[in-house]
């Protein structure tokens, strides 16, 4: 029986023949923590004892949630990070000014490659996923162990193939797949499996596509979003100056619990409606659904192309009356590309407020909480109870071309009734 | 191990938003995070349980975000276990990982209400519900998973494991 990517991947973080099922200690290529779940993992790290952390170039801190630090105990937790990785002489440590949402910023950097194993204390680690990684979301103690030994226990996923076919119309987006994908499967249907992208249609999903993909796979459950290694993905890394991996291919007899096939060319404008992602409609089957507030940005959706989509549809327009735009770009290098493209000019002019790079308001962190009864159309990945604010308000999940539509008109709308 | 409390009932897909929302995570102290558990979902929830408590849930509990400041509020509040017919995956093992019990049952646990007498007997895996004089199986941890848990869970494995992975640093 041959391997999937993720059985391949632990074989060779554990140096043994591992299958789906196994429980193994693997090596890490990288370890994550971020302002929220990083001060847990440094309290159970320091109890260890005095000791130093596996790797000073492989444990990354970015204190991305509550950054610019919206109060005194936010403050406090990022002091004492940022005295732990000075103890510890960690080299990825970033103040604002340098700092941006770390599944943006850790592919920009360059550490998340082909074949890499890589935990983080935070559920969207899976976004690396876009890059042939195997990548997952673990809680504090497992990262604050992690940083003291470099490696830490799995249980070897089984695996769930999603095969990409055809060729989608202008303005679809990796967000409409990937809401697509959960609307169909549902939050837990792929709980503990690892996805594997394949098929012909994904020349047509550019790197940032998949990252959007790969990060929304906690969404449906999954423990990881894997894409096949490709031209795309080459072209990528090579733009990083990145050549020196091994990407990791399945083999064709590979085990596959389950798949499920989704023609890009069949695909329309999706949201998710309150209060959960797996609760999907198409735009054009959906009511006048009035919004108080449009919020373009996160991991998900807060990467340069997503910038573009957005100002394309906003160019020479107006947001409407009484709406509320954010836009917050994903990391420092995005913000000054869409500066120097013109895309904030664009966003100012059409009356968005232009965030530094933060996870804001998609968490209710800060930077656009919503009051009681608020609705807002968001390009974030979870729309739980109470998730950006007041527990009656509510969030719509969409692309950025639907989230820029809708700051036009005021209600959830399609790009083409704008353009 | 012998588990009491009284059934408090939740349902399908009880995310980490609702278990402890965003606004309290600068917090770390598990007895301080208790003071918020379920805060949106059932305000009053804190006050109206008792310590020893047991949560009975159906599918996907604990889905959402990687915080694990979620099975900390729970242990934090003075629950003693969480049965579901499925949890998300990582809020399983951050609750293995902070020494939260969690007991995964195929049964249909419908018919327990809230407030029910509930006993868990861990390592026979059976649930009873003493007020209906009722029981269920439960399955119990595979072998990995047992030793974590005896052994105290990660922290103790770790600082086991420590000399020998520390001496290549």
């Amino acid at each position: 029986m041959g391997k999937t990517i993720a059985e391949k991947i632990f074989s060779k973080h554990s140096k043994k023949d591992v299958k789906a099922g196994d429980y193994i200690l693997a090596n890490l290529d990288i370890v994550l923590v971020n302002d929220i779940t990083g001060p847990l993992s440094v309290i159970e790290f320091q109890k260890l004892g005095d000791i130093k952390v596996f790797d000073k170039d492989k444990i990354v801190i970015i204190c991305d949630h509550f950054t610019p630090n919206k109060d005194i105990k936010s403050a406090q937790n990022v002091k004492m990070l940022r005295n732990f990785a000075k103890n510890q002489n960690i080299k990825h440590f970033y103040e604002p000014g340098h700092v941006g949402i770390e599944h943006v910023m850790i592919p920009e950097l360059g550490l998340a490659r082909p074949g890499y194993l890589i935990i983080g204390a935070d559920s969207h680690t899976c976004t690396y996923g876009a890059l042939n990684a195997f990548s997952t979301g673990v809680g504090s103690t497992d990262a604050g162990m992690a940083m003291a030994t470099g490696d830490t226990w799995f249980r070897v996923p089984p695996s769930f193939k999603v095969e990409i076919r055809g060729k989608q119309k202008k303005w679809i987006s990796g967000k409409d797949v990937v809401l697509n994908l959960i609307g169909k499967i549902g939050v837990e249907g792929a709980n503990y499996f690892a996805l594997e992208f394949c098929g012909e249609g994904l020349r047509n999903l550019s790197i940032d596509d998949r990252f959007t993909i790969s990060n929304m796979a906690i969404e449906c459950g999954g423990k990881a979003g894997i894409f096949n290694y490709d031209e795309i993905t080459h072209q990528y890394l090579e733009s990083l100056g990145i050549n020196a991996f091994d990407y990791i291919e399945a083999d064709k007899d590979a085990n596959y619990e389950k798949s499920i096939t989704i023609d890009l060319s069949e695909l329309d404008y999706t949201v998710s409606l309150p209060f959960s992602p797996d609760n999907t409609v198409n735009v054009s089957k959906l009511e006048k659904t009035y919004v108080d507030q449009v919020v373009i940005g996160s991991c998900t959706n807060g990467r340069l192309s997503d910038l573009r989509v957005a100002a394309e549809i906003l160019t020479n327009k107006k947001v409407k009356d009484g709406l509320r735009v954010i836009v917050l770009p994903g990391s420092p290098k995005v913000y000054l590309e869409a500066l120097r493209e013109g895309l904030i000019e664009k966003f100012i002019l059409a009356g968005a407020a232009v965030s530094t790079p933060t996870c804001g308001p998609c968490l209710g962190g800060h930077m656009g909480i919503l009051a009681e009864d608020e609705v807002c159309v968001s390009t974030t990945n979870r729309n739980f109870i109470g998730r950006m604010g007041h527990p009656k308000s509510k969030v719509i999940l969409a692309s950025p071309a639907v989230a820029a539509a809708s700051a036009i008109t005021g209600y959830i709308t399609s790009p083409e009734e704008v353009m | 191990m012998i588990l009491e409390g009284a059934a408090r009932i939740f349902g399908n897909n009880i995310d980490t938003d609702l278990i402890i929302a965003a606004r309290y995570l600068t917090e770390t102290n598990e007895v301080e995070l208790g003071k918020n558990l379920f805060k949106d979902l059932r305000p009053n929830f804190v006050n109206e349980m008792n310590k020893g408590d047991i949560i009975v849930a159906g599918n996907n509990f604990g889905c959402g975000s990687s915080r694990e400041h979620a099975p900390l509020a729970i242990k934090g509040a003075g629950i003693s276990a969480v049965i579901a017919n499925s949890f998300a995956r990582i809020f399983f093992r951050n609750a293995i990982n902070v020494g939260l019990p969690i007991f995964v049952t195929s049964e249909n646990l419908n018919s327990i209400e809230e407030g029910d007498k509930l006993s868990i007997n861990a390592s026979e895996g059976i649930l009873l519900n003493k007020t209906k004089n009722k029981t269920y199986k439960f399955d119990p941890y595979p072998e990995f998973l047992l030793n974590l848990v005896q052994i105290g869970g990660l922290f103790n494995f770790t600082k086991n494991r420590l000399k020998e992975v520390q001496k290549n640093v």
